[in-house]
């Protein structure tokens, strides 16, 4: 993670330890792709029909998501929920790109990772004692919670696992879907978009109208 | 390994949804839940969007209604801070336990 | 006009068949006794209807009349109701006479009041000879007390109140005498027994006079039960296959046996007169199914009824004609080892002892003169104490068999009118000495119908109708003259006061006391004849005589205190007081009650004997003076009083109005006049003169008595008309005798022999003069037995009724204090554990309403969990 803190003196140090990480891992992975891999060929290659790198970096970002979504349940402090939060973000926008849904992947970014969270860290700066920040998120119910949150995967996981969906995992998709969308918000979902933006308005309005009253006072 | 195929999207959406919701329900700070109300909501996106990848309709719908949902969670998130904003100036707490006018 | 025209026509019909009669009588005794052949007729029911109009319009407009219009309308009513019933049993007479005599049966049906099984009683008229008598004497002699009775009740304000109690006493007579069945005759025998009481007790603010009043009716009752039962009795052993018998008839089935063509109940016949002609002998009955089991038996050709019945004629018929075999059937009968028809007869003779006075509940009839002299005029010596001896003489049929009955009824009768006459010797009361005497002369009278002399004992009743009457109404005019007094002791002279009184009140004395110039001789020779011959008519051939005996000294008797208070009244000079009658009066012995008699009387509270304020004997309570003028005070006007010379109160005595005294003569010249219907036996078989051996009346009565009559003569003892005048001979010695006597003892009060013999006697003078303390007796007997049985009925009631419905209820309430108590905890508390526990819950419930919205979120996170998973599973 990242530190908010920036002090002159550990600057080297930081750096020097990224650089030895980044040497360390990409010799293991140099050593691994090369010596380790090549006696797995005929393996990896009878795996290729079975995986693919592709899949690997797809379970990759679905850990971020994953350990970032705890992050946001089960931390204590609510800037480190945020930022949390933000990691989900990204990691989920990554699995939008990996579905080939690339302008929703940016929305995501600018839209979320850019508005929304901001507006969140804005408010947390707004309404916490940052004095106190070890307790600024505690929780309430945490076992009931616990066991309806594992009902939930359980139930949702194996409904989403052994339902028979309708699958074609070769279809075609188009790579920018850009164009598309942009065509679509004009044709079929025009009206769906201009009551989008209405709703925009109202929001934005609304939330000036709520905040600015109140800091009046 | 398997290859990434809908269900393995969906059960990711799964758990988001599940830790979303997990938020939402433990959470004493209001910013806290509305970082649940988030995560569900990309959870909710995470399917759409799958769901369109695996089973595609030339109307994008997935795609699209997964857009109309971002504009609407950011939507909602402005008010909603706002209005956190606004029992913050009144009560001068955000603890959710401290608001439940709503008790019998 | 044309009802003229055919009562004239019935009138010759009707002097023609008398005469046809007179040879006809005689032969009828020979011919085998069939059924009673009836005619029906349909103004039967006028005669008793007259007099209950009257009643009927002075009950309820008789005050207002009285008031508004004055008194005389109210007697109008009354006599004029009396005199139309008189008319129409004129009318019914003549054409009785116009029938043959074996037809005199007039039956006015009017509908059927009751059919209960067997039991089956009509709205039925009848009009035999029997009853045709007795019609005409009440309704003539009722006329003429009625108009008797406008003189002497003429000052008291409850006139029409009289008039209305005497109509409707006219009516339940006429009833009695008139109904075809039993059921109607005991209507009138118990309404004649009500009016008795209203009229005893119509001074009721007296207190004596309203006991003396309730002791009739209770005595009455008494005897009444004993006739029910004797009734009972005759219907069950008619019918009912559960009667044992001994006779040779076997057991008819049952009920109806076969219907006779004449009698037709159900059929109006709607001319005023007419004769059934489908009735002669000639042709032949028809007959239909019949339940006899011999069908040849004669009964089924002659169509009589067998079997239960309350019709006069049915029992009649059944009992006197042998063919039906019932007559042997009841004779052989026995109830519970009494001979059943003695049982039945002796039953009915106690009702017979009520209301006709015999020992031993004659009680109430001396008492019953509190009630005002007409009242005792008529219905204690012309008409309701001769329903008696009517109904005796109407079941002749049935007496006759059982010589048991006839024994007890004789001998009953022969004690009573001794007993009565020996009280008669010594009352002052001159209403007690003619009420003693009515009680004796009853006796005779059953003396007559005891022996089986049915139309002696009914003649009797006839002649002493008009000397009785006469008698009563010449004291009723002797009290009025004196201003209210009774006691003879005060009387004395009024001859010259009253000469007519005085004339026709000596002519009844010589009727009654039996000389031959009057009535009363030849009724009462005949049944004293009768009463020797009766050989085993009797049980044994010896009481008939003794029962001679006692009736020949009881004539002794008679003729002696009749004779007695003759002269005590009428002759010598006047013992009354001059002025008002309350003060002054010359002083009197009064009779001492002493002794354990005594105690008994003060014991009792309601004692009939002994109050004796201000030296007046007022032993006999009723002896007081008629109160119907006002107290002492004020003697008010008596504007109906046509009385000749000043009329002062507190002056001498003085006659009586023309309204009394023409009624005593007229009722003086009847007993003359029905010399004639018994004239004259002894002479007839004496001389054998054909016309006089069956006297008018034994001819005219000869259809009803003709059940009775072979059986009775049959066993008679025909001593002969030797013997017949011998007796006749004493009977009128005996009554010179009395007479003599009498006149020696009484004749101007000159003569102290007679305070001398009560001197000389006191205990045996008093015992007689208290009446032999029956009424004494019965006080602490009966009386005493049944007010304690009533007390200690009344304490039962009290304690162990009472108790067992106070413990039922206490019961009931243990019972309603549970289920209350269930109801409070059981019930209520289910129903509150009820609402309790729904409050507890909504109030546990409430606490899910924890106003954070997470946990709400939570629960609907869950549940749509849960549908996922059911939608999962399901598809």
């Amino acid at each position: 993670m990242a530190q908010t803190s920036q002090k002159p003196s550990r600057y080297a140090e930081v750096l020097l330890g990224v650089v030895l990480l980044v040497v360390v891992v990409a010799f293991v992975f140099w050593m691994f792709a090369s010596q380790v891999l090549p006696g797995l060929a005929p393996v990896a290659a009878q795996g290729a029909g079975l995986a693919r790198p592709s899949d690997l970096l797809f379970y990759l970002i679905a850990a971020v998501a994953i350990v970032a979504g705890a992050g946001v349940a089960f931390s204590r402090s609510i800037i480190y929920a945020a930022l949390s939060l933000l990691a989900a973000l990204l990691a989920i926008g990554a699995l939008f790109i990996y579905l080939n849904a690339d302008y929703v992947a940016v929305s995501q970014l600018l839209v979320y990772v850019g508005g929304v969270l901001v507006l969140i860290l804005f408010a947390v700066m707004l309404t916490s004692k940052i004095g106190d920040k070890a307790h600024t998120n505690p929780s309430t119910g945490v076992l009931p919670g616990i066991g309806l949150t594992v009902a939930l995967i359980a139930v949702l996981g194996y409904v989403a696992a052994k339902s028979p969906w309708i699958s074609q995992p070769n279809a075609i998709t188009p790579a920018q879907t850009a164009r598309t969308i942009g065509d679509l918000f004009l044709k079929e979902y025009l009206l769906p978009f201009e009551v989008a933006s209405l709703v925009l308005l109202a929001t934005l309005i609304g939330a000036v109208v709520i905040a600015r009253k109140e800091m009046k006072e | 390994m398997l290859a990434p195929g809908l269900a393995h999207f969906l059960v990711v959406g799964a758990v988001l949804f599940a830790l979303g919701t997990y938020t939402v329900i433990t959470r004493t700070n209001a910013v806290g839940i509305l970082l649940g109300v988030e995560l569900i909501l990309n959870a909710a996106n995470v399917n759409f969007v799958a769901f369109q990848r695996f089973n595609p309709s030339p109307l994008l719908t997935g795609q699209v209604f997964s857009l109309f949902v971002i504009v609407l969670a950011a939507a909602e998130a402005a008010v909603a801070l706002a209005i956190v904003l606004a029992i913050f100036m009144t009560v001068k707490t955000i603890d959710v336990t401290q608001s439940s006018t709503l008790k019998e | 006009m044309e009802m003229l025209l055919r009562l004239n026509e019935l009138v010759l019909l009707a002097a023609q068949h008398g005469a046809e009669a007179a040879g006809e009588g005689a032969a009828h005794a020979a011919a085998e006794l069939g059924p009673q052949k009836i005619v029906s007729v349909s103004y039967l029911w006028l005669i008793p209807f007259f007099p209950l109009l009257g009643a009927a319009i002075n009950a309820f407009a008789g005050h207002w009349i009285q008031r508004r219009f004055g008194k005389k309308y109210n007697s109008y009513i009354a006599v004029g109701a009396m005199v139309l019933a008189f008319a129409v049993a004129v009318v019914a007479w003549i054409q009785m006479i116009s029938l043959p005599a074996s037809d005199r049966y007039m039956v006015n049906f009017l509908w059927n009041m009751i059919t209960a099984g067997d039991v089956q009683a009509n709205l039925s008229f009848a009009l035999d000879p029997l009853s045709m008598m007795m019609t005409l004497i009440i309704t003539f002699i009722g006329t003429l007390i009625h108009i008797y009775s406008i003189g002497y009740m003429a000052d008291d304000p409850g006139y029409w109140r009289f008039f209305c109690y005497l109509n409707l006493f006219v009516f339940s007579m006429l009833l009695l005498v008139m109904g075809d069945n039993f059921v109607l005759m005991f209507f009138g025998w118990e309404g004649v027994g009500l009016c008795s009481y209203l009229l005893i007790g119509f001074w009721y603010e007296d207190i004596e006079k309203a006991r003396a009043a309730v002791k009739a009716f209770v005595t009455n009752r008494v005897g009444d039960f004993g006739f029910v039962l004797g009734l009972f009795l005759l219907f069950w052993a008619l019918g009912g296959s559960w009667v044992e018998t001994k006779g040779r008839v076997p057991l008819r089935e049952s009920r109806w046996a076969m219907a006779d063509p004449a009698y037709k109940p159900q059929q109006e016949t709607g001319t005023l007169y007419q004769r059934d002609s489908s009735l002669s002998a000639s042709k032949p009955a028809t007959t239909w199914e019949n339940y006899l089991r011999d069908p040849g038996s004669a009964a089924s050709k002659d169509g009589i009824r067998v079997g239960p019945s309350l019709t006069f004629r049915e029992l009649r018929d059944q009992v006197a004609v042998d063919a039906t075999g019932m007559r042997q059937r009841l004779s052989g009968m026995t109830f519970f080892g009494i001979p059943l028809l003695a049982l039945v007869g002796i039953l009915l003779f106690v009702g017979a002892t009520a209301k006709s006075a015999q020992i031993p509940l004659y009680v109430w009839l001396p008492d019953a003169m509190a009630g005002p002299t007409p009242v005792s005029a008529l219905i204690h010596a012309a008409t309701m104490v001769t329903a008696g001896v009517y109904m005796v003489a109407r079941l002749n049929f049935l007496f006759a068999l059982s010589t048991t009955a006839m024994t007890v009824i004789a001998l009953i009768g022969a004690a009573t009118a001794a007993f009565a006459a020996t009280i008669g010797f010594v009352q002052n009361d001159i209403k007690k000495v003619l009420a003693y005497s009515t009680v004796s002369q009853l006796g005779f009278m059953f003396i007559g119908v005891g022996v089986g002399a049915y139309w002696a004992g009914a003649y009797h009743l006839l002649t002493h109708a008009f000397f009785k009457a006469c008698l009563f109404l010449g004291s009723g005019s002797v009290i009025l003259g004196c201003h209210h007094e009774q006691d003879m002791r005060r009387m004395g002279g009024l001859k010259k006061f009253m000469p007519l009184t005085a004339k026709t009140y000596l002519y009844a004395c010589i009727a009654i006391a039996g000389f031959p110039i009057a009535n009363g001789f030849f009724s009462k020779d005949e049944i004293l004849w009768k009463a020797f011959d009766s050989g085993s008519n009797m049980l044994d051939p010896s009481i008939g005589k003794l029962i001679w005996v006692i009736g020949w000294m009881t004539a002794c008797g008679t003729s002696f205190y009749m004779w007695r208070s003759y002269y005590m009244t009428f002759t010598g000079e006047y013992r009354g007081a001059h002025g008002d009658s309350h003060h002054g009066a010359q002083p009197l012995h009064p009779v001492p009650v002493t002794g354990p008699l005594a105690a008994l009387a003060a014991a009792d509270a309601h004692g009939v004997v002994a109050h004796s304020p201000a030296g007046r004997d007022m032993t006999h309570p009723d002896s007081g003076p008629d109160p119907h003028a006002l107290g002492v005070a004020g003697h008010p006007d008596h504007p109906d009083h046509k009385a000749g010379g000043g009329h002062g109160h507190g002056g001498m005595p003085h006659e009586s109005p023309k309204t009394m005294t023409y009624v005593l003569a007229t009722l003086a010249i009847g007993c003359a006049v029905t010399i004639v219907l018994g004239f004259w036996a002894p002479l007839g078989h004496l001389l054998h003169i054909e016309w006089m051996q069956e006297p008018l009346l034994e001819r005219w009565l000869s259809p009803a008595f003709a059940p009775s009559r072979e059986l009775v003569e049959s066993r008679s003892a025909n001593s002969g008309p030797f013997w017949e005048w011998l007796l006749m001979f004493a009977s009128v010695a005996v009554a010179f005798a009395g007479w003599l006597v009498a006149r020696a003892f009484y004749k101007d009060a000159k003569s102290t022999v007679p305070d001398k013999i009560a001197a000389a006697f006191p205990r045996l003078h008093r015992l007689v003069f208290n009446k032999y303390y029956v009424d004494e007796i019965y006080q602490a007997t009966v009386l005493r037995g049944t007010g304690l049985l009533a007390r200690a009925l009344a304490v039962f009631d009290n304690v162990v009724i009472d108790g067992i419905v106070n413990g039922v209820a206490k019961v009931g309430l243990f019972v309603a204090n549970i289920e209350g108590a269930i109801d409070k905890y059981l019930v209520d508390g289910a129903v509150n554990l009820v609402a309790d526990s729904v409050v507890n819950l909504g109030a546990r419930m409430r606490r899910l309403q924890t106003g954070r919205i997470q946990h709400y979120l939570y629960a609907a996170v869950l549940g749509v969990l849960v549908v996922i998973g059911i939608n999962f599973l399901i598809h």
